[in-house]
Order: C-alpha cells, then sequence, then structure tokens
C-alpha cells in the first residue's frame, strides 16, 4: 500500500488548515454561503436531506486496518455508529455536524487519510479494480497509475473549477471491473506490438441523466505521458465544456456534441503544444510510487490447499461461501474473498464500527493487513491464504459479514435515495431490501446465478441503474414513488445501456416485477448462460413480454379488489 | 476596484475605456475591450495599453495582440468559472510577459491557483473586496506549502522536489 512521505503528510495537514480557516470565514461573513458551498463540497462535505454528509476519499478503493479502526472510531464519535460504503468506493458519514468536520479531518489525517474532491466541480476520487494486484488478467497493477493521478488532481491549479464533475477510473486487466467505459476519462494499462506498457484512453463515458458509453481517443498512450495527456484532455474540457446548462456539462456532453474526431483533433493539437518532461512525472517518481505495490511477502505454497478442499467438504455453508465469493489468485495457494455488506434486510454498503473493528482485525490478520471497497459496495480480502480461509469464514460469520451471494440477485446496488438524499424522488434502500427478502432462500439465488441489480432513487443515477443486469430508476410522478425496470446493462468491457421495458410501476409491485424478469430469463436460458448473456442473445423483446404480462395481471388484480 | 498582487494591494495605473473615443482621448494607459485593439494601436502607436478579453475567448483572438499589450486583464464571469485558468495558461505559453490580471468576483481561496496559472495580479469588485480585504488573499496564498503538479508556479513540484532530494542523497 502507499504511504505519505513528508510532502504527502504536510499538504494533507495543510489542507485541514485550510478548510478550518474557511468553515471561520464562513461564520465571521468574509465568504458568502454561495462562496462557501464549493469549497465545503471540495472537501467531501455535503448538506443532505436531514443533515451534513461527510465522504472521504479511499483512493482506489484500498485502505488498512488501523484506517478502518480510525474511521470505527469517527463513527463512534461523531455518527450514529455507522459508516456506508459508496459505488465510488468511498466511504460517507450521514450525521456529522459541520463543527466537527474539521476534527474529524483532523482524525482522518492522522491516519493518512483525506475528503480532498470527493464533490465539487473537480477531479474527483480516482477509483480502480478492486481485484487490483490479484487478477491472473492483468497486464500491470492500476494502483501504481491511481496513485499518481491521485497525487497530481490533488488541488490543481487550474483544474478545480471544471464546469462540472469528473471522474477517472484505471484498470490494468482484460477483464474490466472498473467500469472504465462509463467514466469521465478510463485508462487501460495495454501492451503495444512491440511489448511496450501504454494506455488506452477513453473520455466521455459517464451515467446520470445522459447515459454515454466512451470514446476511445488514444488506441494507445506511452506511460510515461499520462500526466500531459491528460493534462491536454482537462484543458480542452475546462475550456470548451459547456457552462450554461450543469445538466449539459459533463464531458461526455462535449465529446457528443463536438464529435468524438473533432473532440480527438482538439485534444491531439493541446497536447502538442504541450512541453511533456516538464509537466509528466519523473521516472524514478513513477517507480517510487510503484514499489509500494509490489507485491507483500507470499508465501510459497501448492496451487490449491487441502486443508480447505476438506473443510468445504465438510461445511457446505463455507462451500458455497467459497464458491460464490471467492476470486481466483494469481499466486499459488491464496485466495481473494468478497466480503458482500448485503445480509438479507441490512442497508447495501453499511458497516457498524463493531462490524469494522472486526473486519479489521481479519484483514490485518489474514490478509496483509490490506483490504479493498468494490463499487458493488462491498470489500474485498485481496491476499488470504487458503489454507486460512476456514478460519476467516467463521471470524466473518461472528461479526454478521459472511453472505455468501457476491455476485447474485440479492448484491445489490442501491443509492441513499430518499432516506437519506436532498435530490432523491423515491426510496432506493427498502426497495433494495424488499428484493433481497423476495430472493432471500440461497439456493433459488445459487439457481439464477450472477445478476447485479442496480437501483437509482433519482435520475442522477448514482445507483447506476444505466448498467445494472437488471436496472431501476425510481421517479416521483403524481404523487407517489414510480420505478421503471431496464434490464441489459453491462459495466464491464462489453459496456451496454439497460432497456426499458414498459411503464413505471409502484414500489410493491417491483419484487414481483424482477419476480417476472428472473421467469423470463429461467425460460430463455441455454446452456450455462447467465443472465447478461441470455439478454445479450435475445435482446429486451421477450422481457418485455413478460414484463407485459405481469402489469395485466397486476391490473387485472386491483380491478378485481375494487369491485 | 482594488487590486491584488502578490505584496498586498496596489495602484491600478490603467484605466478602463469602453469605447475607443474615450480610450484615444486620454494620455494615461488605457484598458480595452480587445476588439478595440487594432484600431487604437494604430491610432496610438507605442502608447502602454492593455485589453480586456473574457475568460471564454480562443487563444488564436487574443494571441495576434500580445507582443504589443502591456496588460491582459482575463474577465471572471464568476468565481466558479474556472475557464479564466485555462486561458491564462495558453497566454503565458504564448511568450506573454506583461500584466496578467484575473479580473471578476475571485475568492481569497483561488488566489495560490490564480498564481499558479500565470496570474500576476487580482483586480476585485469593491463588494468583494470589503468582505476580503488583501490580508485576507495574502493569508491564503500562505495556505499550502506545495503543490504536486510540475509546470505549475515558480516553485518546483512536490515531484520535483523529491527527485531533488533523492539525487542530493545520492551524491
Amino acid at each position: 500500500m502507499y504511504r505519505y512521505d513528508e510532502f504527502d503528510e504536510r499538504f494533507v495537514r495543510e489542507r485541514v488548515a485550510q478548510f478550518r480557516g474557511q468553515v471561520e470565514r464562513r461564520v465571521d461573513g468574509s465568504l458568502s454561503e454561495d462562496e462557501f458551498k464549493p469549497l465545503r463540497l471540495k472537501n467531501g462535505l455535503y448538506l443532505q436531506l436531514h443533515a451534513y454528509m461527510l465522504r472521504i476519499a479511499v483512493p482506489y478503493g484500498t485502505l488498512n486496518s488501523r484506517q478502518l479502526r480510525q474511521l470505527a472510531r469517527i463513527a463512534e464519535t461523531y455518527d450514529k455508529g455507522y459508516g456506508h460504503f459508496t459505488t465510488r468506493q468511498n466511504l460517507q458519514f450521514n450525521w456529522p455536524k459541520l463543527k466537527d468536520v474539521p476534527d474529524i479531518l483532523d482524525l482522518l489525517a492522522d491516519v493518512e487519510m483525506h475528503c480532498i474532491q470527493t464533490s465539487g466541480n473537480c477531479i474527483r476520487n480516482v477509483t480502480s479494480d478492486q481485484f487490483a494486484g490479484v487478477a491472473k488478467d492483468e497486464v500491470e497493477d492500476p494502483r501504481p497509475t491511481a496513485e499518481l493521478l491521485r497525487q497530481w488532481s490533488s488541488l490543481h491549479p487550474e483544474f478545480v473549477w471544471l464546469p462540472r464533475k469528473f471522474k477517472i477510473a484505471v484498470t490494468g486487466a482484460e477483464h474490466d471491473r472498473a467500469a472504465i467505459k462509463v467514466h469521465d476519462i478510463g485508462l487501460k494499462l495495454k501492451r503495444n506490438a512491440a511489448g511496450d506498457v501504454g494506455y488506452e484512453v477513453i473520455v466521455g463515458g459517464g451515467l446520470g441523466r445522459t447515459p454515454m458509453i466512451g470514446k476511445v481517443i488514444r488506441e494507445f498512450l506511452p506511460k510515461d505521458e499520462l500526466l500531459a495527456y491528460l493534462e491536454a484532455v482537462m484543458r480542452v474540457y475546462n475550456s470548451d465544456g459547456r457552462r450554461d446548462n450543469k445538466y449539459k456539462a459533463r464531458v461526455k456532453i462535449l465529446v457528443h456534441e463536438t464529435g468524438e474526431d473533432e473532440f480527438r483533433a482538439l485534444v491531439e493539437a493541446e497536447y502538442a503544444k504541450l512541453d511533456g518532461p516538464t509537466i509528466n512525472a519523473p521516472a524514478d517518481e513513477v517507480e517510487r510510487i510503484a514499489a509500494y505495490f509490489a507485491p507483500p511477502a507470499y508465501d510459497a505454497l501448492p496451487e490449491t490447499s487441502e486443508t480447505l478442499a476438506k473443510a468445504r467438504a465438510d461445511d457446505a455453508e463455507l462451500d458455497r461461501f467459497v464458491a460464490q465469493n471467492g476470486f481466483a489468485h494469481k499466486v499459488p495457494g491464496y485466495i481473494a474473498l468478497t466480503v458482500a455488506l448485503k445480509e438479507i434486510g441490512a442497508v447495501p454498503g453499511d458497516m457498524s464500527a463493531a462490524q469494522m473493528r472486526a473486519f479489521a482485525d481479519i484483514a490485518e490478520r489474514y490478509s496483509f493487513d490490506e483490504f479493498r471497497v468494490t463499487h458493488s459496495q462491498n470489500l474485498v480480502l485481496p491476499h488470504v491464504k487458503q489454507d486460512d480461509v476456514p478460519a476467516v469464514y467463521a471470524a466473518l460469520k461472528a461479526a454478521g459479514l459472511a453472505s455468501a451471494n457476491a455476485g447474485l440477485i440479492t448484491d445489490i446496488i442501491a443509492c441513499p435515495g430518499l432516506d437519506y438524499c436532498a435530490l432523491a424522488t423515491a426510496k432506493s434502500i427498502p426497495i433494495a431490501q424488499s428484493i433481497a427478502h423476495a430472493f432471500a432462500d440461497p439456493a433459488r439465488q445459487r439457481a439464477i446465478g450472477p445478476l447485479p441489480i442496480k437501483i437509482s432513487g433519482c435520475i442522477n443515477a448514482c445507483g447506476h441503474h444505466h448498467v445494472g443486469a437488471i436496472g431501476i430508476l425510481g421517479l416521483e410522478k403524481g404523487g407517489r414513488e414510480n420505478y421503471q425496470i431496464t434490464v441489459g446493462g453491462d459495466a464491464s468491457e462489453h459496456a451496454a445501456l439497460g432497456e426499458r421495458l414498459g411503464p413505471g410501476i409502484d414500489a410493491e409491485d417491483v419484487p414481483g416485477a424482477i419476480e417476472a424478469i428472473v421467469d423470463t430469463y429461467l425460460a430463455e436460458k441455454e446452456g450455462e448462460e447467465s443472465f447478461i448473456e441470455t439478454v445479450r442473445r435475445t435482446g429486451a423483446e421477450p422481457f418485455k413480454a413478460g414484463f407485459a404480462t405481469f402489469i395485466e395481471s397486476r391490473a387485472a388484480t386491483a380491478s378485481e379488489a375494487a369491485e | 476596484m482594488t487590486l491584488i498582487t502578490k505584496t498586498g494591494a496596489a495602484d491600478d495605473r490603467f484605466t478602463r475605456f469602453d469605447t475607443l473615443e474615450d480610450a484615444l482621448a486620454t494620455d494615461e494607459p488605457v484598458l480595452i475591450p480587445l476588439a478595440f485593439a487594432p484600431a487604437y494601436v494604430e491610432q496610438r502607436p507605442g502608447a502602454e495599453f492593455g485589453i480586456s478579453v473574457p475568460g471564454s475567448a480562443a487563444i488564436e483572438d487574443v494571441a495576434p495582440h500580445l507582443e504589443t499589450a502591456a496588460l491582459v486583464a482575463v474577465e471572471f464571469p464568476s468565481f466558479a468559472d474556472g475557464r479564466g485558468f485555462s486561458l491564462a495558461r495558453k497566454i503565458v505559453r504564448e511568450g506573454f510577459a506583461g500584466t496578467l490580471r484575473a479580473s471578476g468576483p475571485l475568492i481569497a481561496d483561488q488566489f495560490l491557483d490564480a498564481l499558479a496559472c500565470g496570474f500576476t495580479e487580482v483586480e476585485l469588485p469593491e463588494t468583494m473586496a470589503n468582505r476580503q480585504p488583501a490580508q485576507q488573499w495574502l493569508s491564503a496564498k500562505e495556505t499550502m506549502s506545495d503543490h504536486y503538479q510540475s509546470g505549475y508556479g515558480t516553485e518546483p513540484s512536490i515531484l520535483q522536489k523529491r527527485l531533488a532530494a533523492r539525487k542530493g542523497a545520492s551524491v
């Protein structure tokens, strides 16, 4: 894991003091409310429906036990005893008081953490693959790039007053777990024909009101040219991005309205004027950062563990957990485990202070003191010895963290929705809970197989519903909450936006509609096809038909009840 | 209007004019919209003048005047409109060595960034200067000792300092 040096340490400390001063200047009237707002947002402080919310950066989703214990302490001291992991690999506290925020930031700085640019019209927390350094299909570990970008984007003198927020994701693997095609900039580490490592640069993807798949504007960017090239992209966006309408201000609209080829030409023209060597990171510095992500001291072990094989044979629950939540590790004898924050009936992504402490102990003892946050609001223990899995499972179970449903229909992403958010038009957490209850039977979940459901409580799409295999969008219609259902969305290298099945439905009908969609899938499924593979083959039509039948049956029931 | 440089409040030697006739009628240094520059230079060759350009201006429109103008004032319609920062970078890249002014309702918290992007002074509306006097600007400038981005400001970036420290250590 990256560790702060004296410069990083001083930078974060000074940033805390700077924010403390900004709060004081707001209180004494030097700053107006309008002026203070973007300053507090750039420090992750939102005003929500009921209270302030503080969003803490978890750079590329990597944390250690000391940091998690500090988060537990903050949750207990300044919040209601829990935190909420988000779809941006961050952590949110929903109930801090404004006066406490500078103190919370000090506590974060004590463990090399901050809230810099977790909100506001600037470059946000850089996200990455939760299996970075673990996956077998990796060209190169994406974390050194993500850390370099964290530093480069922090308080950038030119790019903190952008037309709109700006999100960058990096992956180093063939299979895209970082959703790079639906980010403002997506970077994919790759090798060219000569065997050199560089980046494929994708610009202009995004979700929100106008979902778009990003365009490849550079097939291959030599690795050492990254910062200068990104400076060119950012300068074009900062200069030319729309500022007349916040709903058309993201770079995806600029790319769309300018045209992919013209946008590429603008970037390349700007890039040609830059003096790369004065901007790019020195090779020494790139190596210095990369050294922090060197593999941990693995033991030399056989490919598979007999201990684990025997334990799985004896314990069907453990066996299911490993089958569902295990991820193949590139090092023999090790495994990565997804820890789903998705107990049936729980709030997706929530974690209590007690769970944080228990999990910190597990990560410290069994995973080289490191864990990851995923954009599915789950956690990952990246480097577990297969021999240790039975003990890890027992410890997770004791902490209420052993849900064997990673990637299944009950592993649902949901935004905070109307329970917390000032922008929401509908509830999303209770919808996730009602679906999870409807499909609670583990055997049934396994029979259905991988089926990521994503729920957003408004058009801004924080729950990423556009790229859910099943997507649910909550809107307000005639004073009632109304839910639109889509199928076929995909955030991976097969990136696709979901297609709507029909008219919106009431909250109480959502679990039934999901049942109808699942029934259609099971009827259409060929061989071992997953849900998304079936939709990709059949298109949305059979699902629309099944959905229409469900709506008719509901209407018939309703009119019968009225008679 | 109040003028703030990195050493504090300063007097403005330039007077703004909205019409070419008025600008031509004075011998003092004038600050005029970009569109008047060709006519002004033709009629007052050698006179000291500045041009006012919106943050949204294209560098291609500004560049032809950078050799003759002593001052360029980049207008910020709002403190949250960051286009002026990028325009400043492009103006500096063209080799402009005169006074580069950020003009508009900026806040003290942006002073460090404005200087790092190449601005040499900020011109504030009086209402802003009353709430955020020069002292706040000078203080804001000192809040952060370092920056990560190479190529911005006059000091080396953190990345460059680390490199220098390592080289120093290995000698």
